[in-house]
């Protein structure tokens, strides 16, 4: 098991910190002496989801090996806003690679580390795009070789960088560039794309899970718990998009917040190929709450409601809850 | 140049990048006033001291209650808590209990035996507090820490007016009110007991200003035929009686009673005569439950404790050994008419509970003074129109509580302060409301109200043992914990942990946050992020 929620100090461990808490109950992110991997200045627009889920990521990393870290970093949003030649926001050994070859540049990395007896832990890092579509047969590789590398997909389901076009992380009908909300069935079509986080489990690598933006606790304990392993890891995080989404600059962890209560994105956890926990939804919402808010799915709403293709939607986020087990058991 | 291949430029970090250029909004923390510290009729900062106390430092947060109210054992026992009727948790589960808290602390207070801290450098200034009630307590005990020579001048053999002589023992034991009066005296008050006060006038001279605490204990009546057979008490006088140091003194009452009236006041009495033995405790009153000016919870512990009720019923004659009650129904404007049925009750006595007035005789000779409705009116300062005299408490207003008391005696303090200083009194601006919508309820966890033990039942009938338990350190600390710190920062690190762009410096336990408006792009996570309603946003100039 991994996070167990504090329940009941004021805030418990939902908030960032809590001034309650033991120090050593405390997050990463809560300390004024944390990190900041990822540091301001960076080009990301108003209220990223990528820029924040890379530090939360990066900075727990960081604290789990004490420093001792090297970032590879897919072509992306991420690498576009945080390192326009000369400058960067990173503050972290980072090396550029291209678009689809992030997990065999952690993998060279990692050999030549071994070569030198260095124990210094290697991350590799992309967006959806880079992970998904483009970089999937160097992660399978990298996966199947067992390779000692943390590698961590911010999920924003799509390319955004370049213009909101479709990737294979895009969900159902949601409207992008290239899936337009035109026609009898708008948006992405239901049935294409495919769930990363499944396919690693498939690579029974030692250790698979997804997490949010919206659970800082729970992120910062996977990737401790990632660290504490070695071989393929894979970490998948949902990095709301403001841009791409269509939603308010000040609403993106929300957003991750509700992805996670619907049901539509599981979090939860594998060892070996097997689920260990599935943090569980605390206030069991429709997936019409989540989908409301954002542009990308105006067009089921309005000029008429199409309760059909959000009935699909629910019956997604119904699997998953299934699936995973995402309900308490005992409410 | 030694540079790697292809490499003309040094390498720069993006914190030359100054993205607060981009900002529309900017983000800046506020404080906002929490409902329960708006509507503390003693002006109490409840949120500040339940900071302390979440963090079991006891001490801390009550010094932080009494810099408002001296007397927090008594109010967490005899307060009717308006704070938690509008407690903002009250709409996600249930309200915090403040009263159980402020109880916990007072009494911890008495345990350790903490201290008020000494007053401030003397003024030379002289004031007469008139009367020892929870007004005037109050009021000295503000002037004094402002550093006024105090002298109370109380009729009674005993201080704390109705608090000892209008509330039973078994909502407030008398070592409990004993102890936080004498820690009030001990900062050098002069309390001068059976000191009535006959004649204001002439004692003016003597001092730079008076306040006025002297209550209503004047209990008013109502014309009811009695035989000659019949025995009519006076609440006032009931209650008072209790007073008495040995079982000889306190009132007769008899087996059967009837108390006339539906105010906390017929509550007491009816409960009261219950614990002396009463086989039948009824409580007539001429409107219906609903209507009731008592207390709903003093209602329900009254029935709970065997006492009747009769609504809807008023006393038409008393002879002896009972009473002639009318039956009543409401109109449709919800006033009680007759229906000339009646009906006999056994009563061997009946006591009247119809209110109380004040004793205005010592005020006879002050010029200026306006009375209205038996009431001495006030300026918003607490003056009354006689310059220097000031007045609070029951004589003032027809709120009657304990908390509205000592809030005029602090109000009336402050202003006193300012007027023997030649100060215009500058009241701090107040903040706006937090409401219910500037919170993110998201992450509060969720956790249901402490309940408070409760005395069982054959000692409530029969002892005057007190009716409600306080709470156990860890369900104080527990039922602190549940306060949301509407509009008020409780360094939860959200707004620090939130921005994308580390636009959020910590500066430290106890000094909260900074925004870096360099990099701050505006994009509001921290102020939707932030549980508490501690951030809010305005325009920029563009």
């Amino acid at each position: 098991m991994s996070h167990q929620p504090v329940k009941f100090y004021q805030t418990g461990t939902f908030t960032v910190g809590n001034r309650l808490l033991a120090p050593e109950q405390r997050s990463v992110q809560a300390s004024a002496k944390r990190y900041n991997s990822l540091n301001s200045g960076h080009r990301a627009c108003q209220g990223c989801g990528e820029a924040l889920g890379a530090r939360y990521a990066i900075d727990a990393a960081m604290e789990a090996t004490h420093g001792q870290l090297v970032a590879a970093n897919a072509t992306g949003c991420l690498e576009v806003f945080s390192t326009p030649y000369p400058e960067t926001s990173w503050q972290v050994p980072w090396i550029h690679s291209l678009f689809g070859n992030t997990a065999a540049v952690a993998t060279g990395i990692a050999a030549a580390l071994r070569v030198k007896g260095k124990a210094v832990r290697v991350v590799a890092q992309g967006g959806d795009g880079g992970t998904t579509d483009i970089g999937f047969g160097c992660l399978s590789g990298m996966f199947e070789r067992n390779d000692d590398v943390l590698y961590i997909c911010y999920d924003n389901q799509g390319y955004m960088n370049t213009g909101v076009q479709r990737s294979s992380a895009t969900p159902p009908a949601a409207r992008t560039a290239t899936t337009m909300a035109v026609g009898v069935e708008p948006g992405n079509v239901f049935g294409q794309g495919k769930f990363v986080p499944a396919i690693a489990m498939a690579h029974e690598i030692p250790y698979v899970a997804t997490a949010t933006v919206a659970d800082l606790r729970d992120l910062e304990a996977k990737v401790a718990r990632a660290m504490e392993l070695h071989g393929a890891r894979y970490i998948h995080i949902l990095v709301p998009c403001p841009l791409g989404w269509g939603s308010a600059s000040d609403q993106t962890i929300q957003m991750a917040r509700l992805a996670k209560e619907t049901g539509l994105f599981p979090v939860f956890e594998a060892e070996g190929g097997e689920i260990k926990s599935a943090l569980k939804i605390r206030k069991p919402l429709p997936v019409e709450d989540y989908l409301r808010p954002q542009k990308r799915y105006a067009h089921l709403f309005a000029p008429t409601l199409r309760a059909d293709v959000i009935e699909r939607l629910q019956g997604i986020a119904d699997r998953n809850i299934r699936k995973y087990g995402l309900l308490e058991e005992n409410p | 140049m030694d540079k790697p291949f292809a490499i003309t430029l040094d390498v720069g970090s993006s914190l030359a990048n100054h993205t607060g250029s981009w900002r529309t909004r900017r983000p800046v923390y506020v404080d906002r006033l929490p409902p329960c510290n708006a509507t503390c009729p003693a002006g109490e900062n409840i949120q500040g001291w339940l900071f302390h106390a979440e963090s079991g430092d006891y001490e801390t947060a009550w010094r932080k209650l009494t810099e408002e109210n001296p007397l927090p054992a008594i109010m967490g026992r005899v307060c009717y808590h308006p704070c938690e009727g509008a407690c903002n948790r009250g709409r996600l589960d249930e309200s915090v209990g403040i009263n159980a808290v402020e109880r916990f602390l007072g009494d911890e207070a008495l345990k350790l035996g903490w201290r008020f801290d000494a007053p401030a450098a003397a003024s030379g200034k002289r004031v007469l507090v008139v009367g020892s009630g929870p007004a005037g307590l109050a009021a000295a005990y503000h002037l004094v820490r402002s550093g006024h020579a105090v002298e109370i001048r109380e009729a009674a053999a005993q201080a704390g007016g109705m608090m000892r002589y209008g509330i039973p023992k078994y909502r407030l034991p008398r070592d409990v009110l004993d102890a936080e009066i004498a820690r009030i005296v001990e900062l050098g008050v002069k309390l001068r007991l059976n000191q009535p006060v006959e004649e204001l006038e002439p004692l003016l001279g003597e001092f730079d200003a008076v306040f006025l605490g002297v209550g209503a204990h004047l209990a008013k009546r109502a014309y009811i035929p009695a035989g000659d057979a019949s025995r009519i008490l006076d609440a006032v006088s009931v209650l008072h009686g209790m007073e008495g140091s040995t079982d000889e003194l306190k009132p007769l009452l008899g087996r059967h009673v009837v108390v006339y009236g539906g105010g906390n006041t017929a509550i007491d009495v009816a409960r009261t005569a219950k614990r002396l033995g009463a086989e039948e405790s009824i409580v007539v009153y001429r409107r219906s439950r609903e209507k009731m000016p008592a207390h709903a919870f003093e209602v329900e512990e009254a029935l709970q404790e065997g006492v009747q009720m009769k609504w809807l019923a008023t006393v038409k004659e008393a002879g002896a050994g009972e009473v002639m009650v009318e039956r009543m129904v409401l109109d449709e404007k919800g006033f009680p008419q007759p229906t000339g049925e009646f009906e006999r009750i056994e009563a061997d006595s009946l006591v009247l509970a119809l209110g109380q007035e004040t004793d205005l005789s010592l005020l006879q000779k002050l010029a200026g003074l306006n009375i209205r409705d038996g009431l001495v009116e006030v300026d918003a300062g607490m003056m009354t129109g006689h310059r220097g005299v000031f007045a609070g408490g029951d004589m003032v207003g027809n709120e009657r509580t304990v908390t509205a008391a000592i809030g005029h005696g602090k109000k009336a303090a402050r202003h006193i302060d300012a007027w023997l200083r030649s100060e215009p009194r500058v009241p701090a601006p107040k903040h706006a409301l937090a409401t219910f919508e500037n919170l993110n309820t998201w992450y509060y966890a969720d956790a249901p109200k402490t309940m408070r033990p409760m005395l069982d039942i054959v000692r409530r009938q029969s002892t005057f043992d007190e009716v409600l338990g306080g709470l156990s350190e860890e369900n104080a600390r527990f039922e602190a914990r549940r306060c949301l710190s509407c509009g008020n920062c409780f360094e939860c690190d959200n707004c620090y942990g939130v921005c994308p762009d580390n636009a959020v410096i910590k500066l430290g336990p106890g000094k909260r946050f900074q925004f870096n408006y360099d990099y701050c792009k505006g994009c509001g996570l921290c102020v939707a992020e932030c549980p508490c309603g501690a951030i809010d946003t305005m325009a920029e100039d563009i």
